[in-house]
């Protein structure tokens, strides 16, 4: 996948929300065995212990947990991933809401946007 | 004990001085980038470390050692130059280096090589000015040194070419040795580094590490850069 890094934000935190959403969209699936640090930093072209440290957050937030000697895996718990999934969405949410009060409109005027919202296809 | 030390290290070429009563410690199992603009002293500090160099006042020390024969067999370095005889092949050159250090590690320079997919018997002068690039930090980074100095190790090639130097240096990280990358490519080699190195007019005006700065000043590495050392 591409890694793509925005400046001015610490890398490792740019990571960690980049794994979490392949994490809660299944990219990584539940008890899937992850990659090696090296690799991924190699395939991110990031400082391995930049990637170390967003691994050591996602192990903190029990998204991942490791195997003493044979590797990291994705959570099998289902509570932690569907925490991670409503956590994600309400913050997508919550941006949405964000963006589109900077535009004038009150909380009822987006609600009706959302319900009347088609994609580009059908428009 | 750090791998790398300078103390109160000052460097003049008669008149003018290069490195001015620099103090600086870097530890094992970090990537530094030395980072300045032309002139700032950043390939003297290295010749220094090299022993190509005698400081003029303090002292420069590799794993507590004054550079001489022996720091030799714990230093790689990658100058900013051409630096190897060009009627060799890829073949010979391995096996030259191999002739030199003990550290040689000829697994890692062939696995290396074989990603390049170029002919083993291809001598360096036939080579183009990226490749050479490519065969001279894979020379280096074969070695297992305890410091790997690279001198502008990705000025002067594409983009493409860049991205291999650099996810080869990535691969080669590790915890038991220090790695440290002059450069004024900032921007291209931020993601790399742990720690960076401000050098102006032979002095350090910064020594951070990368992700402090980018979440303490809002700023990327370069961007920071351009605003320390802005005309």
């Amino acid at each position: 996948m591409e890694w793509i890094f925005e400046e001015g934000i610490p890398i490792y935190t740019q990571i960690v929300r980049q794994l979490k959403l392949q994490i809660a969209n299944g990219t990584y699936a539940p008890g899937e065995k992850m990659p090696t640090v090296r690799e991924l930093a190699i395939d991110a072209g990031v400082n391995p212990n930049t990637m170390q440290r967003a691994f050591a957050e996602l192990e903190r937030d029990r998204l991942l947990y490791s195997v003493r000697t044979i590797g990291r895996y994705v959570t099998e718990e289902k509570e932690i991933l569907n925490g991670l999934k409503k956590n994600m969405s309400n913050r997508f949410i919550n941006e949405l809401f964000v963006n589109l009060k900077k535009l004038g409109m009150d909380e009822e005027e987006i609600k009706a946007a959302v319900k009347e919202w088609k994609t580009e296809e059908e428009i | 004990m750090s791998i790398f030390e300078c103390r109160n290290l000052t460097k003049c070429y008669n008149n003018l001085v290069a490195i001015n009563n620099i103090d600086l410690s870097i530890e094992s199992g970090q990537i530094v980038g030395l980072l300045g603009p032309n002139g700032s002293g950043k390939t003297t500090l290295i010749k220094l470390a090299n022993g190509l160099l005698k400081p003029t006042e303090g002292e420069i020390l590799i794993d507590g050692h004054k550079p001489g024969i022996m720091t030799k067999s714990k230093v790689a370095y990658l100058p900013d130059r051409d630096f190897l005889p060009d009627y060799m092949s890829v073949q010979q050159l391995v096996r030259f280096y191999g002739d030199f250090y003990s550290d040689m590690d000829f697994n890692k320079a062939g696995e290396m090589l074989k990603s390049l997919n170029i002919p083993h018997g291809m001598r360096l002068k036939k080579m183009s000015k990226g490749t050479k690039e490519k065969i001279q930090l894979i020379l280096t980074m074969s070695r297992n040194a305890q410091i790997y100095f690279l001198d502008e190790p990705i000025a002067g090639v594409d983009p493409a070419a860049r991205e291999y130097i650099l996810k080869t240096i990535i691969s080669n990280y590790c915890p038991d040795s220090a790695v440290i990358i002059s450069t004024h490519l900032i921007a291209d080699v931020e993601a790399v580094l742990d720690d960076v190195i401000f050098l102006m007019n032979g002095e350090v005006v910064m020594h951070s590490q990368a992700e402090a700065i980018r979440e303490k000043e809002s700023k990327s590495i370069d961007g920071l850069f351009r605003e320390v050392f802005r005309c």
